[in-house]
């Protein structure tokens, strides 16, 4: 290794090992996990669910089944717990570092530019999978404990028809990659934003604009032109998955619509950072 | 150690290095040789450009225009070759504050691992904690480390990898007098193994101690370069504190050949143009008591205020 560039695999590793040793992180996750068992409370004290249609999508039908809980509590943070959540993460990445001074030392290290965008993205993705992980693992725990038991022959899809084990295991996994993804873009423009200033708080912000914004438009028919192109657009598509036969149109055109965002942010944010001057 | 490029005698060599801010000009035209296995001073006031020159050096920040070679590398062509022999201390210490020291170094040394095992690595981190004397603090949070200690940390970084340059941004900030001894007998320990120092520093006695060469910048060039011995040099003056300045002066004033008393302050008395030996047996011979001559010698915070603008003026 003398005298050479390390590994990205080291760095990566070092990205995830700070992650993790930071308070912060699990305190995230710990809150993020909170909000869909202090739903399922509510709901298994009441028994009074939204109606089919209104609240949030999914929840009327989790009072008779609880397994599919865990797809219901992605939903209830999917539109601002957890893209608030990846936008602090992404936004302190780079800027939380230079803020702290602790940039310049990495770079002397030496960790080229390059690898360490590539670990923060890395890292911000493993953040995000383990808290979609963690509020599905616990949201199974409080659905099963606290909610409708009935066998899992009668978890239905919102198509009405059966679903077996194994439908509703990779449906649910599938819901959980979909979610992932779905935050890409909005952690996308925060990193962009966390090499563009040294205030890690400013680029979580700006990511979180870009979040509000989007939301606002989707809904305004004026922007209809637009619309397709938004990163929340296609959001709330991870229902489509509990369709039968699955609706694939709107998940492939929600991860294209990612992808877009994702491709021309971290390109920008990649050619910004690697000929910027580092005077933190 | 690491397999850096030779750097044929040149430990950095820079150019016509030149950056500017927008319109304001940091640094201009900048020509910096520091030799291999040199201790070399870097001064001048604040905002002179020595922070902005250091992290060209290090490819940190982007030279407008010019060279810079580091170790015989091109820079910032081939960083990632050199910089693993190259260790820095720039603009304080940082420390992620959540951990301990020791967890740091093994951080920022697993990002980019030097040679060896995995146990030869957590040995060096050990040794290096150990020179600065941060071995016995255990798992203390740097959160909670004195300034001193930071500063300490921050060093210990810098020599984890054995570096062949050691580019030191304030090495003593914050540190205690005997902390200061204590980094000073390391540099100089490192240094007669071979180790080359670039000392940035606003405390010129420190320069002085540490350094054998030094430069001194003044609102982005760099208006002194020099050896230390050079620019200490004896002024040709002599100083003698006498007992009795008026005889003095009167046995002085009536000598044929060599110097004259220029001025006086009380009992010390300023002599031009006769060397030490000359001016105190004149004196002793008369019957005036001497009590200290010496030859003046300048030291480098009058060289320094010399050749760079007054506080205060236009910078």
């Amino acid at each position: 290794m003398s005298g050479q560039a390390p590994a990205l695999a080291a760095v990566v590793g070092v990205e995830l090992r700070k992650l993790a040793a930071r308070p912060r992180t699990w305190v995230t996750i710990g809150m993020l996990c909170a909000l869909p068992v202090v739903v399922a409370v509510l709901l298994s004290v009441t028994e009074v669910a939204p109606r089919p249609g209104a609240g949030p999508a999914f929840l009327s039908a989790v009072l008779a089944n609880g397994q599919l809980y865990p797809a219901a509590a992605l939903g209830i943070v999917l539109p601002v717990f957890l893209p608030v959540a990846v936008a602090v993460v992404a936004g302190d990445a780079i800027a939380g570092e230079a803020a702290a001074g602790t940039l310049r030392y990495l770079l002397l290290r030496p960790v080229g530019r390059t690898r360490l965008l590539v670990a923060k993205l890395a890292g911000v993705l493993a953040f995000t999978a383990a808290a979609v992980v963690a509020v599905t693992a616990t949201a199974w725990v409080a659905g099963v404990l606290l909610l409708g038991d009935a066998p899992v022959a009668t978890a239905t899809t919102t198509s009405g028809s059966a679903l077996s084990t194994g439908e509703l295991l990779w449906r649910t996994a599938l819901v959980m990659a979909y979610v992932t993804l779905s935050m890409t873009g909005v952690a996308a423009l925060s990193l962009l934003l966390s090499t563009l200033t040294d205030s890690p708080l400013a680029a979580a912000l700006g990511g979180l604009g870009l979040l509000v914004s989007s939301t606002v438009l989707v809904a305004l028919d004026a922007a209809q032109g637009l619309r397709d192109l938004l990163p929340t657009r296609y959001w709330l598509a991870w229902v489509d998955l509990f369709r039968d036969p699955v609706l694939w149109t709107d998940v492939q055109r929600g991860l294209l619509v990612q992808g877009g965002w994702v491709v021309v942010l971290l390109g920008a944010a990649w050619a910004n950072f690697t000929t910027r001057d580092i005077t933190s | 150690m690491s397999a850096a490029p030779s750097g044929d005698g040149w430990a950095v060599r820079t150019q016509g290095l030149t950056k500017r801010f927008g319109t304001v000009a940091a640094v201009t035209d900048v020509d910096l040789e520091v030799r291999e296995g040199e201790r070399y001073g870097f001064c001048g006031p604040n905002g002179s450009g020595k922070t902005t020159t250091v992290r060209m050096l290090l490819g940190l920040v982007l030279p407008t225009r010019g060279r810079v070679e580091l170790l015989g590398a091109d820079v910032p062509g081939d960083l990632a070759r050199v910089l693993p022999s190259v260790g820095a201390l720039v603009e304080g210490p940082a420390a992620y504050g959540h951990l301990s020291g020791r967890a740091n170094l093994a951080l920022l040394d697993a990002a980019a691992p030097g040679p060896g095992s995995r146990r030869e690595r957590r040995a060096r981190v050990e040794e290096a904690l150990e020179v600065v004397g941060l071995a016995g603090v255990g798992r203390r949070a740097v959160r909670g480390y004195s300034l001193g200690m930071r500063q300490r940390l921050g060093l210990a970084a810098a020599l984890v990898r054995r570096p062949r340059l050691l580019v030191l941004d304030e090495p003593t900030n914050g540190l205690d007098p005997q902390g200061i001894r204590r980094v000073h007998d390391l540099l100089l320990d490192l240094s007669a193994q071979g180790t080359t120092l670039l000392v940035s520093s606003h405390l010129l006695t420190e320069v002085e101690q540490l350094c054998t060469r030094v430069g001194v910048m003044d609102r982005g060039r760099l208006v002194v370069s020099d050896d230390v011995a050079a620019l200490r040099a004896p002024t040709g003056r002599v100083l003698v504190a006498v007992d009795d300045p008026t005889a003095a002066r009167a046995v002085l004033g009536r000598r044929v050949v060599g110097g004259h008393v220029v001025e006086g302050l009380g009992e010390r008395l300023v002599v031009v143009g006769s060397p030490v030996a000359d001016v105190v047996r004149d004196l002793v011979t008369a019957g005036v008591a001497v009590q200290e001559a010496v030859a003046e010698r300048r030291t480098l915070e009058d060289v320094v205020l010399e050749r760079t603008t007054a506080v205060g003026e236009d910078r």
